[in-house]
């Protein structure tokens, strides 16, 4: 809060004015953020992030919630719970994980320095992990034997299964029909942990109707059962205690990249669905001079309607018990969302991400399906490293945005200067067969085949 | 409750409790199998005996409800139906006379605009809103607007809710509180939940006036049952059942709507020794409609 009017270490001075117009008014329109409430955009705790959030939910969940709450203030200071969670993280999870510097891809982003921030190479494949053992422990805090989760692509679906696998509790994921058949080898997953999969057959069948599957489970489950949810959206607390499950995200990286160049980075990039890995990377600089930029998925384009760019293209409604931005028509409905990456199909999005757009301190952009997809084969062949589909937006984001500053820069600027932190939420083993298709590099028939034995 | 506003609905549960019975309390969603359908069933079920109609808003996201209205919902929504079918349906079921309420989950009603809404459906004839998915914690707006149309604001109470949230939820309602029997979503169950007679009670001495009870009634027995102990009694999920017909026979399905209707009916009205709807004919004359 002492060092609000510029970049504080190691800046180089004059450079880029479109970066400084866009600091500039993140600071103004932060310090009223902040003036309003006095308190440091850290701190926000919910159940609401300025005109978003909330509970939207039938009354039979009120209690379990409030015991959610509650259990989760206790905890989230008790030393028993952080030792352990932190044992965990440490001993099952391979935490922390590191940044790698990417000059090979960087040099595709205006020579800007790019670090990634390794989610992928946490156990289970992406930073879903997280959260889902922060819930575990919280499960048996409150006594329930019994968890249930939605899941998208599987990922979510996958860390609650080895959770609960690994704590001994009974675990049912619902996942859209229509997702259990693009993502076959994750039901395989989540079964072999032990866990039950539940085709929803309902609505649209995917990740949404998922979500309204599981609640209709804890609401009639609710003294047994508790409902690990997947992401910083849902009714308080799950925004908040997602959030504080996965800020170790941005608090690591923050420390490393200190660590490696001597300052903060310029800008954190991560991609936006619900925004759980987002809003763990932003959460640590959001006090701090860093811009923030969420990635959303613009499928086919925005201009197409096949997309899935709440912030970009929405408009505020309640989905999934949260007032926040959301994929709508004239009469309130859900529009379907659309996108090739399934962890970030999703027509909602969680309401501190609207709240941080609504006040300027973090900007929302679109990426296409074929944008992520050059970014993704781009990645796999500069540096080795084959991303998450969902990662592969922000890391278009960076390319995009690198060649930006650069571009506006004035001439004789060391591109350099700029550093970008990316999060590389999660490992592209499950999307091979996406790309193979996408890049045409096997035989269809051979994939399906393969899909689905 | 605020009774500074008077209640259609509380004036027909009265009605019905001056009879010594309990009211019936119809759910028809909007829409299924087709708008005009859909009106005509509502008017089909106060004609064999309903007291107040709650029309269902179809939602693409019905997270409160089980299969069956999931299925008729979603195929309204297929067919087309828009929030102006709903309000043209409250218009033309309201003329019966019947309180006619709009069961809503919260988003179309935040997205037509909370006043406007509650200023359309007032103009329309409409008694107020249902939101099964909105507290009174997250309902300022909606208690500002339906205050000033002079709507029935029905929250609900499930078995899991606190004394305190009891005396917040029967302080913000008017018109009814609607009691969820059980922990769960609609649908016809074999027996209705052992918790709702606690839980109207508990409501009642929280501060409720009327407590009408849903959720898993489906049969003149279950409604005889809980008009025991209740205000009023919900049918939803089994009266959609009737609707569903392969065969499209529109006269069938009505004849079956009505049917099971009048059973309801005679359900409500044989906890308490009322008479029985064939003599309301008779008895219509005397009672305090």
């Amino acid at each position: 809060m002492t060092t609000r009017g510029r970049r504080d270490e190691g800046d180089a001075g004059d450079t880029r004015d479109e970066a400084r117009r866009s600091e500039a008014a993140v600071d103004s329109e932060t310090t009223v953020a902040m003036s309003a409430n006095n308190r440091a955009l850290r701190d926000a705790l919910g159940p609401y992030f300025g005109e978003f959030g909330g509970r939207f939910v039938p009354e039979a969940l009120i209690a379990a919630l409030d015991d959610l709450t509650a259990a989760w203030e206790k905890a989230r200071t008790d030393p028993e719970f952080t030792d352990r969670l932190a044992a965990l993280h440490r001993d099952y999870t391979g935490r922390p994980s590191p940044i790698t510097e990417v000059p090979r891809f960087a040099a595709h982003a205006g020579g800007v320095r790019v670090l990634l921030k390794r989610e992928d190479l946490n156990h289970t494949g992406s930073h879903k992990i997280n959260n889902v053992l922060g819930q575990a422990l919280l499960t048996q805090l409150v006594g329930k034997r019994r968890v249930i989760a939605e899941t998208g692509a599987g990922q979510h679906g996958v860390a609650t299964a080895t959770a609960a696998a690994l704590f001994g509790l009974e675990c049912t994921i619902y996942m859209g029909a229509e997702d259990t058949r693009r993502q076959a080898l994750n039901v395989a997953r989540m079964r072999l942990l032990g866990a039950e999969v539940v085709p929803v057959e309902t609505g649209s069948q995917t990740l949404k109707d998922a979500i309204n599957e599981a609640f209709r489970d804890w609401v009639a489950n609710v003294e047994t059962t508790n409902y690990v949810f997947g992401t910083v959206a849902g009714p308080h607390p799950f925004p908040t205690l997602v959030r504080d499950l996965q800020k170790i995200i941005g608090e690591e990286a923050r420390g490393q990249v200190l660590e490696r160049i001597g300052r903060l980075p310029d800008v954190a990039i991560a991609c936006v669905g619900g925004g759980s890995n987002a809003m763990g990377l932003f959460h640590a600089f959001l006090d701090d001079p860093v811009r923030l930029i969420g990635c959303e998925a613009a499928g086919d384009g925005v201009e197409t309607g096949r997309h899935a760019a709440t912030i970009t293209a929405g408009a505020p409604g309640v989905l999934h018990g949260a007032r926040s931005y959301l994929l709508q028509d004239a009469d309130g409905q859900t529009i379907e969302s659309h996108s090739i990456s399934a962890g970030l199909d999703y027509p909602g999005v969680g309401p501190e991400h609207s709240w941080l757009s609504s006040i300027g301190r973090a900007e929302y952009r679109p990426v296409s399906d074929a944008e992520a997809m050059d970014a993704f084969r781009l990645l796999c062949r500069t540096e080795g490293i084959i991303p998450a589909i969902e990662s592969a937006h922000a890391l278009a984001g960076a390319l995009r945005l690198g060649n930006e500053i650069v571009g506006d820069a004035p001439a004789g600027t060391d591109p350099a200067e700029t550093v970008l932190l990316v999060s590389l939420s999660g490992r592209g083993d499950k999307d091979v067969a996406t790309a193979a298709s996408w890049f045409d590099l096997v035989d269809e028939n051979d994939l399906i085949e393969k899909g689905t034995s | 409750m605020t009774e500074a506003i008077a209640s259609r609905t509380a004036r027909a549960i009265d009605a019905a409790r001056a009879e010594g019975r309990a009211a019936l309390v119809v759910y028809l969603p909007v829409g299924y199998p087709d708008v005009d359908t859909s009106i005509a069933a509502a008017k089909a079920a106060v004609d064999a005996g309903a007291d107040i109609v709650e029309l269902g808003l179809p939602y693409s996201d019905p997270g409160m409800d089980g299969p069956v209205i999931q299925a008729a919902v979603q195929a309204a929504l297929d067919a087309g139906t828009r929030t102006a079918d709903v309000l043209r349906a409250v218009r033309e079921v309201a003329a019966t006379g019947a309180p006619t309420l709009v069961m809503t989950y919260y988003n179309p009603v935040h997205h037509y605009g909370v006043a406007a809404f509650a200023a359309d459906l007032a103009d329309a004839g409409g008694a107020g809103l249902i939101t099964p998915d909105l507290i009174p914690d997250e309902a300022g707006e909606w208690i500002a607007a339906a205050d000033r149309y002079g709507l029935d604001k029905v929250f609900l109470v499930a078995p899991s809710s606190t004394t305190e949230r009891l005396h917040l939820t029967a302080a913000a309602s008017r018109g009814f509180v609607y009691a969820a029997s059980t922990m769960g979503v609609t649908g016809a169950r074999v027996s209705v939940g052992e918790r709702a007679e606690a839980l109207v009670a508990a409501t009642r001495s929280a501060g409720a006036e009327r407590v009408c009870v849903g959720l898993g009634v489906s049969t003149g027995e279950h409604a005889r049952e809980v008009a025991g102990y209740a205000d009023g009694v919900i049918v939803g999920s089994a009266l959609v059942r009737t609707l569903q017909r392969s065969d499209g026979d529109i006269e069938a399905a009505l004849a079956d709507l009505q049917g099971l209707t009048r059973d309801l009916a005679s359900g409500v009205r044989a906890a308490r020794g009322a008479p029985a709807p064939q003599d309301l004919d008779q008895a219509g004359s005397v009672g305090s409609a």
